[in-house]
């Protein structure tokens, strides 16, 4: 049916009432006060709240651009060589991401299509890491997306203290002092999921010369309480890879059935591409779960990682928790809940966009500009303890020559970078390795040669000006660059409990935890 | 009626991909194409998107860009999804922000200190809304000389993290007190009720505490029942979580009278049993609805309180990804869970589950705080309140349907509390039950003796069918008779969109009221085919549970948890 209606006249519309023609009221309402921009407001004249809710609203754009102008405090990105998070998407890619801010990722029955691309990212990602397929029940690898690889780990572990507690528990054995293998040089979050689930850390101790771990006395650590071994595909530190086929080999040889865990959070997206001939994935027998994150080479900014275990065996049923909603059953074992699905359509963008071929280009130019830093800082006198040439991941590791007469130390050259504007990290190694401090410049995506060479002139131009100085200046400049450039030098949110904590290996040791 | 034969949708599929022309020489396989539009690609046509391996070579970024997205398209419709607490709706300003600030990294904080900073902000003014300041100020206008509260906190991908945290904290320190006393620690257990969101059970069970989980009642209101609580307390327990918003029913589970039973239990006993609160959904709607908790306290106004989390992504009004865990005093975190991060002279703190992880909504949860302020929350509280009530006693008016939530009832006169002078005209949420804006309802009895072959599951499904997600499941043990179709009032629900809802409902029940059994049955085949089936056979061990989906009725019991938040 159609309605028919009249158009109204001019003198039709806003007709007011009779009596009320005479009483048109021109007041000026002066609390209403409109301001020309932001800044002319009342607003940039006060502090902004810090710690209580204010009372009272404040116009959105007065919020947005106060919280804007907040965050220009941020570093430059680009300048940042600590970290190994993705800091370049493509525009498409977060235009994509942008759009999906709003979906829930765990909500599968209202966003079954971000489901169905989180299961294609898992595929995609298993089958790089050569992991079985099957259909029938028992086999056919069995993976998930996590927030990060923490995450991911934390499951890794999860599912192997378990399976391990299952057996114990059918043999009639007790489980109370389960143990895990691992490097000293593991990233902080295997040391959290080892203390908070209550395991036992056995470290493999780096030294002087090996910065990762000895497959003999790895396995020599193995008992009969081990859990699994811890290897890295790339460790933080010097991004070495580990011998992690020799490890297989020898419980293979001694007869053991202990499973390897593999941490490939940066060398998953690297060493597939660069040396697709190193075995270190499931083609290893021993490998029952491999994680990655997707936000480090797999180049996605952060919120993603992937974890894959070699099939469902290795996935203790108790672990997972069945979701019922609205007929759909999902299966979940997760330590987070809600998300955001942005950062599992942006990966899926990103395999498909750039395929093997794409990948493999981005890491064979990060491979190349890393080995070029390092021979620039070969040249400058500095040596390299990162491997080269795609042995290792695109990073660059390197110390000052041992010499008795220097005033400064490799701390000293990251401060005087930091006041140049770049983010290159000083550590202190691994245990044992105590008095070995570094250096460390991560490659990432958007590191080209141009950026490289004047990263090498201002280390150049940093080295001269502390060779220059004495030991008193350089100290009192340190102190200043360490209160003034850095932020965490004027933290003041630290909690005075908490500091210099003694439990871990940082605090018993003076190990510094990479960035990662 | 004409006979059909059956038909495998997935055989046709197979069929036509062998139809399908092959790749032509014009398209080489480097993917090297005349580039007119997004859609002048393989992709568009002739080859499928790649969904099991890394293709070998790439595609053009805007092709790749506009297949994902018209495949995303398959997504539901955020607004009309009611079965989730989670936020959809962004500000523009907001949705710039995060968009500005997506490639940030939470852990980098030595990188990004503005952003940790904000952080900061939003730990101390949530501290401060539940009630941190004021428990201070009391004591010391008691003259009681007690040591100032330091509250720490932290913010979290989302609820469920910030509860492996404060439920870690809690079995820490039962663990550090048994030790102490010289007595084993081998069997903690936590209690908590039926209506125990997953992440509660998920906690008990990877960090190895036993799960002590009560049954509800329609007496307790379908949550925790203070009396249950009495007697599964001993010495061995390390918390009690307490929710503060049941997922299933709205209710808010009584903090204060668990906090009195578990004080009347350390007089008798000795033993000190702390509380953990769940506010996940009510931690941003008790503090500002007019109603609050109906007149009980429930935050660190407790001294039993020890933490307390929410979900930044439910009613903080942020898009999914960020929660908060606040605990009243750094006595109530373990030294030892902390991690210290040394990076470049500096020092880092770290409590949590997950490292790297973005900042955006942080951001933005800082954003709607400072822009909104108390009376801006206060204001959508009320309106999803108001609009939680027009629908429960819209669909009450009906007379087919009956509410189990009580947002809608009003409290007994007695316990009115005055409006303030400027508020006397407009009603508010103080007048009526407390509650979330959640709306549980059932057909009636009656209505069930008439029609006994209407299913609640049908209503849902063919809501389904008009778009609307309204999910039915059973309630928590101890009531799992009764089924719920349950709605989520959130801020993007506005009143007009109401409208539209209760209309459909009503026509659905009409239209349902008019068939006969024969026509129902053929609905009920299709609910048990599985309605949308996610991620077919791929999905992890999904195959275990297939045979509780063909029962379609997974109870909690069998391991099957029905209510998402």
């Amino acid at each position: 049916m159609v309605h028919l209606s009249t158009i109204p006249a001019k003198d039709e519309v806003n007709k007011l009432a009779e009596g009320l023609k005479k009483a048109h009221l021109q007041l000026v309402n002066d609390a209403d006060s409109f301001t020309t921009t932001v800044y002319g407001s009342r607003f940039a004249a006060q502090d902004l709240p810090r710690h209580e809710m204010p009372e009272g609203e404040m116009p959105k754009e007065v919020a947005y651009r106060m919280i804007k102008d907040e965050l220009s405090l941020d570093n430059n990105p680009m300048l940042n060589l600590a970290s190994f998070v993705t800091t370049y998407m493509e525009e498409e890619a977060e235009k994509l991401m942008a759009e999906s801010f709003s979906k829930n990722f765990i909500d599968y029955e209202e966003y079954p299509q971000s489901a169905d691309i989180q299961n294609r990212c898992v595929s995609m990602i298993g089958r790089l890491f050569n992991a079985p397929v099957g259909t029938d029940e028992t086999a056919g690898a069995v993976g998930t997306s996590c927030v990060g690889s923490s995450e991911a780990i934390m499951l890794g572990v999860l599912a192997m203290k378990k399976r391990w507690k299952n057996k114990r528990v059918a043999e009639g054995k007790s489980c109370e002092n389960p143990n895990i293998v691992m490097s000293s040089a593991v990233q902080v979050c295997w040391e959290k999921a080892t203390r908070y689930f209550e395991i036992e850390e056995k470290f493999v101790y780096c030294t002087e010369e090996r910065y990762v771990i000895d497959p003999e006395e790895t396995v020599a650590l193995v008992d009969e309480n081990t859990i699994g071994i811890c290897c890295i595909l790339g460790t933080t530190y010097t991004g070495e890879y580990e011998d992690i086929k020799a490890v297989n080999d020898l419980l293979s040889k001694k007869g053991l059935s202990t499973p390897i865990h593999v941490d490939a959070a940066s060398g998953g997206f690297v060493a597939p591409f660069v040396v697709p001939d190193l075995e270190w994935d499931f083609r290893l027998d021993h490998v029952v779960s491999i994680n990655v994150s997707g936000h480090k080479y797999g180049l996605v900014y952060p919120g993603v990682g992937w974890v894959v275990w070699r099939s469902a065996e290795y996935l203790p049923q108790e672990l997972v928790f069945n979701i019922n909603y609205l007929g759909a059953d999902q299966a979940s074992f997760t330590l987070n809940f809600s998300k955001g699905a942005s950062q599992v359509i942006g990966q899926y963008y990103q395999l498909i966009r750039l395929g093997k071929h794409g990948y493999k280009a981005i890491m064979s130019n990060l491979t190349r500009t890393a080995d070029y830093l390092s021979d620039s800082l070969e040249a400058l006198g500095f040596i390299i303890m990162s491997k080269k040439s795609g042995e290792g991941l695109p990073l660059v590791a390197f110390r000052l020559p041992p010499q008795e007469d220097r005033n400064y130390d490799e701390f000293a050259v990251a401060h005087q970078l930091r006041a140049r504007g770049w983010v290159v990290p000083a550590y202190t190694m691994a245990p044992n390795t105590e008095n070995l401090k570094m250096l460390r410049v991560v490659v990432r995506e958007d590191f080209t040669k141009s950026r490289c060479d004047s990263l090498i002139a201002d280390i150049k131009l940093s080295q001269h000006l502390l060779e220059q100085m004495d030991q008193d200046s350089i100290k009192k400049q340190q102190e200043f660059i360490n209160k003034h450039h850095t932020a965490s030098g004027k933290a003041t949110h630290n909690h005075p409990k908490y500091r210099r904590e003694k439990h871990s290996l940082q605090g018993k040791t003076g190990k510094t935890h990479a960035i990662c | 009626m004409s006979l059909s034969r059956h038909v495998d949708p997935e055989d046709i599929i197979h069929h036509l991909q062998d139809l399908r022309i092959p790749a032509q020489s014009s398209y080489s396989s480097t993917g090297q194409t005349s580039h007119l539009t997004p859609f002048s690609h393989p992709y568009a046509s002739q080859r499928d998107i790649p969904r099991y391996q890394i293709p070998a070579d790439g595609a053009p970024g805007d092709t790749v860009y506009e297949m994902l997205k018209d495949e995303l398209d398959l997504d539901g419709r955020p607004n009309l999804n009611l079965a989730s607490f989670v936020d959809t709706y962004l500000e523009d300003n907001a949705q710039k922000l995060m968009a500005e600030n997506m490639g940030k990294n939470l852990a980098d904080n030595d990188e990004y200190p503005a952003m940790l900073s904000i952080s900061n902000r939003c730990v101390s003014i949530l501290a401060h809304l539940w009630g941190v300041q004021k428990r201070k100020q009391k004591e010391t206008e008691g003259g009681a000389a007690q040591k100032d509260d330091k509250a720490v906190g932290s913010p979290t991908v989302g609820s469920s993290e910030a509860i492996h945290l404060g439920g870690l904290a809690m079995k820490r320190r039962w663990q550090e007190r048994r030790r102490a006393a010289g007595k084993d620690t081998l069997k903690p257990n936590i209690v908590m009720g039926a209506n125990a969101q997953v992440a509660l059970l998920k906690f008990a069970r990877y960090f190895e505490v036993e799960e002590r989980v009560l049954p509800v009642s329609e007496k307790s209101k379908f949550c925790l029942d203070p009396e249950l609580v009495r007697e599964s307390v001993d010495e061995n327990t390390i918390g009690v979580f307490v929710i503060l918003g049941s997922t299933y029913t709205g209710h808010y589970e009584p903090v204060e009278a668990v906090s009195e039973i578990l004080d009347e239990y350390q007089e008798k006993t000795g033993v000190d049993i702390p509380i953990h609160v769940d506010a996940a959904s009510g931690g941003f709607v008790v503090p500002f609805s007019h109603a609050g908790t109906g007149g009980w306290k429930w935050n660190f106004e407790l001294p039993r309180v020890v933490s307390i989390n929410a979900s930044g992504h439910k009613y903080g009004l942020v898009t999914a990804g960020v929660g908060w865990i606040v605990w009243r005093d750094e006595s109530c975190l373990p030294k030892d869970l902390i991690f210290e991060l040394h990076y470049l002279g500096g020092t880092e703190e770290s409590y949590t589950l997950n490292f790297s992880r973005p900042g955006a909504q942080v951001i933005v949860q800082y954003y709607n705080l400072i822009h909104l302020g108390f009376s801006g929350y206060r204001e959508v509280m009320e309106n999803c309140l108001a609009n939680a009530r027009i629908l429960s006693q819209s669909l009450e008016a009906t007379g087919w349907y009956t509410c189990v939530s009580d947002i809608h009832r009003r409290r007994s006169p007695t316990t009115i509390t005055t409006p303030l002078p400027n508020e006397v005209h407009t009603e508010t949420s103080a007048s009526y039950a407390a509650g979330l804006p959640v709306v549980a309802f059932r057909l009636t009895d009656e209505f069930r003796r008439e029609y006994p072959h209407i299913k609640q599951q049908t209503i849902s499904l063919l809501l389904r069918a008009r778009q609307w997600i309204i999910p039915n499941y059973a309630l928590p043990p101890g009531e799992n008779g009764t089924e719920i179709l349950r709605v989520v009032v959130r801020v993007s629900m506005s009143f007009d969109l109401l409208d539209r809802l209760v209309t459909d409902i009503v026509q659905v029940t009409e239209t349902l009221m008019d068939k006969d059994e024969v026509d129902l049955s053929v609905l009920r085949e299709q609910h048990r085919k599985g309605w949308p089936v996610v991620g077919k056979g791929k999905g992890k061990g999904e195959k275990k549970k297939e045979e509780a989906e063909r029962e379609g009725e997974g109870k909690m019991q069998d391991g099957i948890h029905r209510s998402v938040c």
